[in-house]
This record gives structure tokens, sequence and C-alpha cells, in this order.
């Protein structure tokens, strides 16, 4: 006993070594399979604090981009306004539109933490439960599609990014409608993307738009990217292609959280359906 | 000895600022990220008790941890390099050799001795910490490609910053 003492004594660093290693391995470990330690995530007060401080004054270097962006967006919504359409009908009766109800809406949120140079990308965003984000739905900014919440506090959430080695999204063919899903692209270059599994009717070309499909979380046709390059493989059943994605993911500011009314009813549906069978 | 802890303190919570809110977004190429904040590990006391060196390791690393989302990745590596430490200075330095408990730092140290310590302590620290973030062998070429740039990236930063405050610690 006396030995084993002198002994542990003279080797304490490795031992001191081994447990303090154990240690962080173990929450590295646990963290991989549950998903997010609450304790320890941005979200968390202290760090989602200080971010939104320096992100108020990163805000300011970014003005000008922020304010281009949103002019253009607001141009295109304009042209879809009734009042810019040249009317050549002249009597006008109103009709009560019963076949349309507001299926998605959206929760505007600034974005106060990024990365996009991980294997593991998230973003944290400013809107939390009380403005009503729930786990699960999709995120999307003016220029496409942007991820996934993964994870929700009372004011802040973090979001899957599409630069995340586990996100997958289906997507579909601007021309044909040809569905596959989207991942992205191994290498880590958070401008590409990677579209699978279309089936080989598809006759894809270079420069077709990517949008998402309607079996997503997000209203169908948000763009994903465009396709920059065909890999054709012989003998497979399906093809894969390149996507240079259209959001630049490092320079996001302001995203919207999609809001999908039906989205419980089909949970709820799907789930009865395998329960019964 | 309080002097010690106050330093030590102040340094504690630059590096953290400087590598959370600057060199996070630093990325080169999307290949070589430096990581600075392992400075604070490296220019602990000799004297430091092991147990002090390893706990303020992991702390060290969890709280690089909870602003990077990634909670036990920085921790472990972190006490990696702080065993890594023990070991490179025992070999390298004599136990008796050094009077009112002077820092590892570059202008008591000399460049050379300076050089290869931070050189051999940022090479295993970076690559026990790209390769627990990937846990994947598909990816070695890249993975050691980020390895390699990333380490001459942060020796690179840390020899700058140990010279820029070569005078002044001369001076006291």
């Amino acid at each position: 006993m006396r030995n084993l003492l002198i002994f542990i004594t003279k080797y304490n660093a490795f031992f001191l070594f081994l447990i303090f290693e154990i240690i962080s391995l173990t929450i590295y470990i646990k963290y991989n399979t549950f998903q997010k330690a609450t304790f320890i995530s941005s979200t968390s007060q202290v760090t989602g604090a200080l971010y939104t401080q320096v992100n108020g004054v990163k805000d300011y270097l970014s003005l000008k981009e922020t304010n281009d962006s949103l002019a253009r967006e607001n141009a295109r919504l304009r042209n879809q306004l009734k009042s810019s359409f040249y009317t050549d009908t002249v009597a006008k009766h109103k009709v009560e539109d019963t076949v349309f109800k507001q299926q998605y809406t959206y929760i505007e949120a600034k974005v106060i933490n990024n990365s996009t140079n991980r294997s593991t990308n998230y973003l944290t965003i400013d809107r939390g439960s009380r403005q009503g984000v729930v786990k699960g739905m999709g995120v999307i900014c003016s220029s496409g599609l942007v991820g996934k919440v993964v994870f929700v506090g009372e004011h802040l959430s973090v979001v899957q990014s599409m630069l995340h080695k586990d996100s997958r999204f289906s997507a579909m063919l601007e021309k044909n409608k040809e569905i596959g899903y989207v991942e992205w692209s191994d290498d880590l270059d958070p401008h590409k993307g990677i579209l699978k599994d279309v089936s080989n009717n598809a006759q894809p070309k270079v420069g077709e738009l990517v949008l998402t499909s309607q079996y997503s979380l997000f209203p169908a046709g948000i763009m994903i990217g465009k396709v920059s390059n065909l890999h054709s493989r012989a003998g497979g059943y399906t093809l894969n292609m390149e996507v240079a994605l259209s959001v630049d993911y490092s320079k996001l500011h302001y995203v919207d959280v999609v809001v999908n009314k039906y989205a419980e009813e089909q949970a709820g549906l799907e789930a009865q359906q395998k329960k019964d069978e | 000895m309080s002097r010690a802890i106050i330093i030590n303190l102040v340094r504690f919570i630059v590096l953290v600022f400087l590598q959370v809110f600057l060199l996070k977004n630093i990325t080169l190429y999307n290949l070589s990220t430096p990581y600075l904040y392992i400075m604070f590990i490296l220019l602990l006391p000799f004297e430091t008790p092991n147990l002090l060196l390893f706990a303020l390791s992991f702390l060290m690393g969890i709280t690089i941890d909870a602003f990077y989302d990634t909670p036990g990745l920085h921790a472990a590596s972190c006490v990696l390099l702080a065993f890594v430490r023990i070991l490179f200075i025992s070999i390298t330095v004599q136990k008796d050799g050094f009077d009112n408990e002077p820092e590892p730092t570059l202008s008591i140290m000399g460049i050379r001795w300076f050089f290869t310590y931070a050189l051999i302590l940022t090479l295993f620290h970076h690559f026990f910490l790209f390769n627990l973030e990937v846990f994947r062998l598909s990816e070695i070429p890249y993975t050691l490609s980020r390895f390699v740039l990333s380490s001459i990236f942060t020796v690179f930063l840390m020899l700058l910053t140990g010279f820029l405050f070569f005078r002044r610690k001369e001076r006291k």
C-alpha cells in the first residue's frame, strides 16, 4: 500500500493527466451523443450576452451591405405588389378567397454568432421560445436556405447551418422538379454543396437552379444554389452533382425563421400512422 | 507571488477575449486557424504545482469550449498540452536553476529554447485538437494540412507576442 502511494506521488503528473483527460473526453463524447449540453452553449446567459454586445459593434461595420440587401429585397417585393401591375379589366369585383390560407409565417431574427470554418457550424440568433421559435423549424435568408433550429433557449436559439456535416435537406431541380437531397461538400468548402440521389431521368444542366422541394421544412422553391459541376458516375441508378451555394454564410446578418402552421398537425398524423402500422 | 497571480489572471482574460472575438473570425484559405489562447498554459510559472497546472488548463479549455460550442474538445487538448509541458520542462530545464519564480517567457529563456518549446507544444495540441474534431480517418490529408498550417500560424503569433513584450519584461 505504501509503495503504491509512493508510486502514485512519483508519477503524479501522469495520473493527473489521466484523470483530467478522461473528464474532458467524457464531456466531449456525451455532448456528441446528446447533441447539446445545455449548461455550456452560446445560448447560456453569459456567453450569449457577451456575443450580443460585440455584435452591436460589428453591425456598424456591415451597415452598407445590409442596407443594400434590404433595398434589393424591397425592390423585389414591390415588383410583386398588385399596384405595380397594369389592370386591363374594367369591372372589378371582390372574391372571397377560401382556397388559399396562409401556411407559412416568418419570424425575423438577427445573427449574433456565426462560424463557417469548422466541420460542424452553428449560428446563434436572437429569437427564442418567447418569440415562438420551436426546435426543428427551418431558417432562410433573403438569398436562400440557411439551416435548421436545433436548440431553443428563452431569448436565443442555435441554428445548425447548412455547413454542417450532418445537415441534409430535401431539394429539387428547377426545370423538371426531380427530387434529391442536398448536403455540404466533403472538403469543407463554405461555397459548395452536393445534390445527391437525383433520378437518372433528370437531365441537369450546369447553371440550373436548385430549390427546396415541397417535402422539406421550407416552402417549396426557396433558392439553395446553382448546379456547378456534374459528376457522371457510370452504372449508378442516381446522379450526384456539385452545387454552388447561393448564400454567403460568412456574411449572414438577418435571417427569417420559417413557421409552418401545419407542421404540428402533419407530425401528429404521421406519428399516428406509424403507431397504427 | 500575488503579482504572478494577477499577471496570469489578466493574461487569461485578455487571451480568451482575443481568441473568441478576434482570432475566431480569422481563417486563411479555410485552412489555417490560429489558437493563440494556449499561450496562457505555456507561460505559467515553472513552479506551478501539477494539480494546479492541470486544473488551469482544463479551465482554459472549457472556457474556450463555451464560446466555440464544443464542450470538451479544447479542454481535452489543453490537458494533453499541460502533460507535454511537464515532460518537456523536466527534460530541458534543471530543477534548481531558477530563482524568484521565473516564467518560461521569450525574454528569460532565450529565443532558441522558447521557439522549440512553443513549436513542440503547439504541434501536440493542434494535432490532437484537429483529429478529435474531425474524428474520421477519411479526411486525413485535409486534416493534416489544416494542422500544419494552423501550427505555423499559431507559433508565428506566439513569437510575435513574445517579442512584443520582450523589453518590458527585461527591465523589471
